[in-house]
């Protein structure tokens, strides 16, 4: 088993570290706040000599993802960074990505979008593009983000995948805190990620056309093979945690992260840092005898629908707490939660959603136990509100 | 073979596993011919061709070729009859005929 | 003409193979005939990048691949940033004799990519960027672009009883290259083959970023017969509305001065999309063309 090394780093810093162990061939990226300090750090380790991959000063976002794309087209593991303003500008890149089924994996720190602007953290930006075609993976905290981007170039290289992946991290509450982190060995994640082997790829060898059009007798299939492909994630996803726990001593729960959910009798449903917050709440509840829970979804796509109902069977109210909102309607996990629960036709418990840390907002210790209160009372309230 | 040549036998996809993985598919490929595209065909007369290749060079589809043995000659399946091979030869050696005759 | 490179290649020396045949481009299209010339100078290892346009259009329906070579559709705006990613990537893969190539159209150009294509010379990185000018949106229905020349008629740029086309003339995307101190920049014309060949040839063995703008008409959106496509391209140069020149070594070399140059109003009002020029508009298009001239006479080497 590996040991790796300890070290403090930040959010930022552990991506970057885990970006120079997977050894990427190219890596082009346009700078944005919060998520700038990953590409220093880069950089630095090109510059030092640390790392040996192509860097690409490039001129924005868009040309960043279109750059990993075109290296990715002809074989190179690449990587990316954006955030808010930046990753809204790549989308058109990022459909380009998936649908050509080339697997970047890109760092998102999860910042809010303007207008108004704002640096801080929210999870509006990456939330708007679950439709992309990206797997999406939302940290808790610096460890997980490290051991995250090596999980997500085995997943998305996987054959049966071949999907780009998002690894996102709040805004400055978790790219720019410092923590323990183990840095495992070259050596071991040289052995856990095998190089980069695709067919779908421009070779000298072997000219192929990519890229191409495909009209109305064609284009659905393309389409489907691409959800299925997306499908098929859930169990290279649980394979690949597997597998790093083995090598790496650290064990993942899969495509959610159920705390206390057991028994419980009201759940808080939520992605990310946050989660680190709800936790002692749900601690100190316990202690005083009241049957609460909380679920950290990981993965919002592909979305587990089978792992969502089964650890809330039995709840009697469940709060999804989360940092977007879809204007005129609801927030985007609390419609995805509240699918996976009604779809079947079972009884699927109340369902309120906490609209939350917008541009940042403090969500406090004291804001998680009145969500909790609000499970707990039987008012007919509003199902959306502002916390 | 310097030019692709048409996959006669190729049956387009209809399953889901019969498709290749990503937006790939082999370069060069080709099932369809350009061939009805024309009004107008062009014709060599090779007696008086002084193989100086103008019109091989300015072919836009490259459809004209080297035969090997001092000649040209010219894929019809590919042939769109744009006429630039009888304009530019400056022989006067290439004629538009009209398609159909 | 002066040539700045020592090479040359004749027509016979030209490579047989087809890298670019069965497509759907329109009868005549100068476009094709660029990427057909080019990919017979850069040979079997190139990677072509094809943003949206006629070429990706016509080249890439599945499953008729027109490229013969490798080749690669990006989105739009990214065809510099898509070849400097290719290029980055091979230098890691160590494929050595290997050429990124784009062929973008002017709009894809001067317009849309101008961004990514500024980011790409400013790195250096080691790519091909051929703009075939065929100056206005033509894949769409002949909109105008930023390479639309004054007067032109297209479908965004009409002529009406107000105004009378394109109201604007062409961004000067040579000297904007140029300017950037790009490793080596060339105009062209399919018109002038063999010059064109050249530049292409010279390209291939720049360590750095190429570009090269050339001249391609569109029958179809000019309004030309479609066997004119070469003699029109061929004439824009003698009328001198367009220039044959290098930027190469810091320095604008004037490959070809027409001395005196052939009619404008011939080579205007032959095609549809001038033919409602007026006497005075004809008038100042020439009066812009001797301005043009007399200052590179006057400014680069010839």
């Amino acid at each position: 088993m590996s040991s790796g090394s300890k070290t403090f780093i930040s959010g930022n810093e552990a991506i970057a570290a885990g970006v120079r162990l997977v050894r990427p061939h190219v890596i082009a990226a346009y700078p944005i706040t919060p998520q700038t300090t990953v590409i220093e750090r880069l950089a630095e380790m090109v510059a030092d000599g640390t790392l040996s991959a192509e860097y690409l000063h490039v001129e924005s976002e868009h040309s960043a993802l279109s750059a990993c794309i075109g290296g990715s087209a002809v074989g190179a593991r690449t990587f990316t960074a954006s955030s808010s303003q930046g990753l809204l500008y790549m989308v058109e890149c990022m459909h380009y990505a998936s649908g050509g089924r080339f697997p970047v994996v890109m760092m998102n720190a999860n910042r809010s979008v303007a207008l108004p602007w704002n640096i801080y953290g929210d999870q509006r930006d990456s939330l708007s593009l679950l439709d992309s075609g990206w797997i999406q993976v939302y940290a808790e905290d610096a460890q997980e983000s490290l051991d995250l981007v090596i999980q997500a170039y085995a997943v998305a290289e996987h054959p049966d995948v071949l999907t780009p992946v998002m690894v996102n991290l709040d805004g400055f509450v978790l790219t720019h805190t410092y923590e323990l982190v183990n840095v495992p060995d070259q050596v071991d994640v040289d052995d856990f990620l095998p190089p980069f082997q695709t067919t779908n790829k421009m070779d000298p060898d072997r000219p192929m056309s990519l890229g191409f059009t495909a009209g109305p007798q064609h284009n659905q299939a393309f389409k489907q093979l691409q959800h299925l492909a997306m499908l098929s994630a859930e169990r290279v996803i649980r394979e690949t945690e597997e597998r790093f726990g083995q090598l790496f001593g650290r064990n993942y729960p899969g495509l959610v992260d159920a705390f206390l959910c057991e028994d419980a009798e009201y759940v808080i449903v939520t992605l990310g840092s946050v989660a680190g917050t709800v936790r002692p709440v749900v601690e100190r509840l316990r202690a005083m005898g009241e049957r609460v829970g909380l679920l950290r979804i990981r993965y919002m796509r592909p979305f587990p629908e089978h792992e969502i109902r089964a650890a809330l069977a039995g709840v009697k109210s469940v709060g999804v707490l989360e940092k977007d909102i879809s204007f005129g309607y609801e927030g985007t996990v609390f419609t995805n939660v509240n699918s996976a629960l009604t779809r079947t036709g079972a009884k699927a418990p109340r369902l309120l959603n906490f609209i939350g840390g917008l541009g940042g907002k403090d969500i406090s210790v004291t804001d998680i136990e009145a969500l909790f209160a609000r499970l707990q009372a039987s008012d007919e309230g509003e199902t959306v509100t502002f916390v | 073979m310097n030019h692709p040549v048409r996959n006669a036998s190729f049956k387009p996809p209809t399953r889901l596993e019969d498709y290749l993985v990503g937006t790939a598919f082999p370069s060069g490929h080709l099932v369809e011919i350009n061939a009805a595209w024309r009004s107008e065909r062009p014709a060599i007369d090779s007696e008086r061709c002084t193989n100086c290749l103008i019109c091989w060079l300015l072919c836009p589809d490259g459809v004209i070729r080297k035969t090997g043995d001092g000649r040209l000659e010219i894929d019809y399946d590919y042939c769109k009859g744009c006429g630039i091979c009888a304009r530019e030869c400056r022989f006067d050696v290439i004629r538009m005929e009209k398609e159909g005759l | 003409m002066v040539n700045s490179s020592k090479k040359r290649i004749s027509i016979r020396e030209l490579d047989e193979r087809e890298f670019f045949y069965g497509h759907k481009a329109c009868p005549g299209c100068g476009g094709s005939l660029a990427v057909r010339l080019a990919l017979k100078v850069l040979g079997e290892r190139s990677y072509a990048v094809v943003p949206a346009g006629c070429m990706s259009a016509v080249g890439f329906i599945f499953p008729q691949m027109g490229f013969a070579c490798n080749a690669i559709i990006s989105t739009f705006p990214g065809t510099a940033s898509m070849l400097s990613g290719i290029a980055a990537g091979a230098r890691a893969l160590g494929f050595e004799n290997v050429h990124a190539v784009g062929f973008a159209g002017d709009g894809g150009t001067a317009d849309i990519g101008f961004q990514a294509l500024s980011g790409a010379i400013d790195r250096h990185d080691k790519i091909i960027y051929i703009c075939y000018d065929n100056e206005a949106y033509m894949n769409t229905g002949v909109q105008k672009s930023s390479l639309t020349p004054f007067g032109a008629r297209t479908t965004t740029s009409p002529v009406g009883l107000r105004l009378r086309g394109a109201a604007t003339g062409k961004k000067p995307m040579f000297e904007i290259v140029a300017a950037h101190g790009i490793d080596y920049a060339a105009t062209a014309s399919v018109g002038y083959p063999m010059d064109f060949i050249r530049k292409v040839e010279h390209a291939s063995r720049v360590e750095g970023t190429s570009y090269i703008h050339v001249f391609a008409p569109c029958p179809t959106g000019w309004g030309h017969e479609t066997s004119e496509t070469i003699a029109v391209a061929k004439d824009a140069v003698d009328c001198g509305l367009l220039y044959l020149a290098e930027y190469v070594d810091s320095r604008f070399i004037l490959n070809h001065d027409p001395g005196s140059f052939s009619s404008i109003r011939e080579y205007l009002l032959k095609q549809g999309r001038f033919r409602h020029f007026s006497e005075e508009e004809i008038e100042s298009v020439t009066v812009q063309r001797d301005a043009g001239w007399e200052r590179i006479r006057r400014e680069w080497k010839s």
